[in-house]
């Protein structure tokens, strides 16, 4: 277990690499002025873009500029904005917002997604297993921003039962209607899988053991049904936290909040290859860190499951 | 300790829940359909059988011939749908337990009457410890803390005969051997020390040495605790030893039951005759194996009559024409056979 673990980790090294090259390359190519409209109508002074050129080295090759990040990042330092601005800063401000929404969002799903498919997945062909087939279905092929903006106008405009944009202080109740459409989609696919499992586990000789043993029907379910049934839930959920982040940015715009998104977009737009970099090395990291999260669930599940 | 509780429930009906004179758990004439896409198989067709207190019925029978689903209909776990109860009761302590409430039925599992299954490796959980599946019964039955019933869970274990039992309570079922897989899942079905234990063939996935191991430590366990069995089996040999009396099915339906010894000696059933007929015997080495020609009839389209009929070498056209019901042909003996008598007296 402590050699599968350390092994896992060494390996984060080369995935690390291999997308913070990427990223970097990627940015270099796109084209784009970083100080298009920085100095207003007339452009920029000769002496302020020989200041930045050498300040940035944007004179060197994408190779050296990329050593130089990694060099500067392995310390700690994620760069400087074209303004001077600490990127670690921009994360430090900007992360939390998108991370509180999208384990708002992770939560909602679960909590919703997980009772509607053992409720379904134990009364198949009811009424509320067509209901939810049917509104699952609307989940997963309507966009995002169309489920955003009907639920904001609904529930934020039309009746006001929340605020319709989040404000700064980013309080629980403001963001469960955002981490809803955020998670929307997951929602429904996760309502299906844990469906199906329950279903397929439903018929299986332990449970027929467990009710044979005189345990309540909510132990039954809850605790000998469960606990097989959610392997594949767990995959879905685990993997699903980096995607939220990354996905955060339409949610973000819809309702106002400072969040990794917009951030990125707008550095993009700048060629600021130090901030998109950081920001999206943040998100590989969470990504990596909750697949190893997952597999490591997986031993926690189900104890065949051994690593060595 | 056995002895304590065993004097406490040889006493039935103490509890006010039958007649106190009654059989401990009876079956009457039950019949179970199931209603498939394909059509309607009747697999039990008025199975009556009853097990009194410290005695072991054997169900014998081909696979098929409806045994485990009468034993499943009996524990209320049948899937439903595809299965329909549409006639009969089963009694138990005179009470009938296809009437009563799901919480009353619910308390007589694992209490009143326990099962053990075939394949051990599929019906114990396999993401929990053998020990928390048989302590859970203790938590949640009795409200026993969880060291206390820690405790009496290594208490079963050993009762069970395996070894280190107190090191074996937190592995995992896929971390036992068959046998003792299948100890473990006795010590579970024995928890709560119940009045009837239905043992659906204990033996069928084990090997021929430990399957010899198992029945012993099952008669020893029954004896003790004055159990009422029933063992569900299609081997012929696994009844001799510890069965008192056997009940042989046939599309679902019993054709003969008698004691053991009665139906060795001379069975009153043309179909028991074949199956015994049929155990390869040492004294006929070289020779081919002797089998029942044909085979069970389809459930979805039973054959008029006997259901045996076509099979049967004695077979005359009223047994084409009427069912045989099930009669008695002696002390403890009935048969549903036209030609039972003949059979019994023919040498």
């Amino acid at each position: 277990m402590g050699r599968y673990l350390v092994r896992r980790l060494l390996q984060l090294v080369p995935v690390f690499i291999g997308t913070t090259l990427m990223i970097y390359l990627l940015v270099w190519k796109v084209p784009g002025d970083p100080f298009a409209g920085k100095c207003g109508d007339r452009g920029c002074p000769e002496n302020y873009r020989a200041m930045m050129t050498e300040k940035f080295q944007l004179d060197q090759p994408w190779f050296v500029q990329y050593a130089t990040y990694m060099k500067n990042l392995l310390q700690g330092d994620f760069g400087t904005t074209w303004s001077g601005r600490e990127v670690g800063d921009i994360i430090a401000t900007a992360y939390p917002n998108t991370l509180k929404l999208a384990a708002m969002a992770l939560v909602i799903e679960a909590v919703i997604g997980l009772t509607a498919g053992v409720l379904t997945g134990l009364r198949r062909n009811g009424f509320l297993d067509n209901l939810v087939l049917v509104s699952t279905l609307f989940l997963i092929a309507l966009p995002v921003f169309v489920v955003g903006f009907v639920l904001q106008w609904f529930f934020g405009v039309k009746w006001g039962i929340v605020t319709p944009t989040v404000s700064n202080e980013m309080r629980l109740t403001e963001l469960i209607l955002p981490g809803f459409v955020l998670g929307s989609a997951s929602m429904a696919y996760i309502a299906r899988v844990s469906r199906t499992s329950i279903a397929e586990n439903r018929r299986a000789d332990y449970v027929r053991t467990a009710i044979a043993k005189g345990l309540p029907m909510r132990r039954v379910v809850g605790i000998h049904l469960l606990r097989n049934s959610l392997i594949p839930v767990v995959t879905l959920l685990g993997t699903d936290l980096g995607a939220l982040m990354g996905g955060a940015i339409i949610t973000e715009g819809i309702f106002g909040i400072n969040g990794v998104g917009r951030t990125v977009l707008r550095a993009i737009v700048t060629k600021e290859s130090a901030t998109v970099v950081s920001i999206v090395v943040v998100l590989v990291l969470v990504y990596l860190l909750m697949n190893l999260v997952v597999d490591l669930l997986y031993a926690a599940l189900d104890p065949r499951i051994r690593y060595e | 300790m056995s002895d304590i509780l065993v004097s406490e429930q040889s006493a039935p009906g103490a509890d006010g829940s039958g007649r106190p004179s009654g059989r401990l758990l009876e079956v009457d004439d039950l019949r179970v359909e199931f209603r498939t896409r394909d059509g309607v198989a009747k697999v039990i067709n008025g199975v009556t059988y009853h097990v009194d207190a410290g005695e072991t019925l054997a169900v014998l029978g081909e696979s098929g011939s409806g045994k485990s689903v009468t034993a499943q209909t009996i524990m209320g776990i049948l899937d439903m749908p595809p299965g329909f109860v549409t006639g009969g009761r089963v009694r138990f302590h005179g009470k009938d337990m296809l009437t009563m409430s799901a919480e009353e039925r619910r308390r007589i599992r694992g209490e009143g009457i326990a099962m053990i299954f075939q394949d051990s490796l599929s019906a114990l959980n396999p993401v929990f410890t053998v020990g928390f599946q048989i302590a859970e019964q203790f938590r949640i039955r009795r409200g026993m803390s969880r060291s206390d019933a820690k405790k009496r869970a290594i208490e079963m274990l050993d009762q069970v005969k395996i070894p280190n039992a107190k090191g074996r309570f937190s592995n995992y079922p896929h971390q036992f051997s068959g046998g003792m897989r299948q100890r473990a899942m006795i010590a579970m079905s024995l928890a709560l020390d119940p009045e009837v234990l239905i043992a659906d063939e204990p033996t069928t996935a084990l090997d021929v040495t430990v399957q010899a191991q198992i029945m012993d430590l099952l008669g020893e366990l029954q004896r003790e605790r004055r159990m009422g069995m029933i063992l569900i089996t299609h081997d012929l040999g696994v009844v001799a030893d510890v069965a008192d009396r056997i009940a042989v099915m046939y599309a679902g339906r019993i054709v003969e039951e008698a004691d053991v010894y009665d139906l060795y000696a001379k069975p009153a059933h043309p179909y028991t005759l074949g199956l015994l007929n049929s155990i390869p015997r040492l004294d006929e080495r070289g020779q081919q194996l002797r089998t029942i020609k044909g085979l069970p009839p389809n459930l979805m389209n039973i054959p008029p009559g006997c259901p045996f009929n076509p099979r049967c070498p004695m077979a005359q056209p009223v047994c084409r024409e009427t069912i045989p019901p099930l009669l008695q042909i002696g002390t403890g003996r009935a048969s549903a056979c036209h030609f039972a008598e003949e059979l019994v007296n023919r040498d």
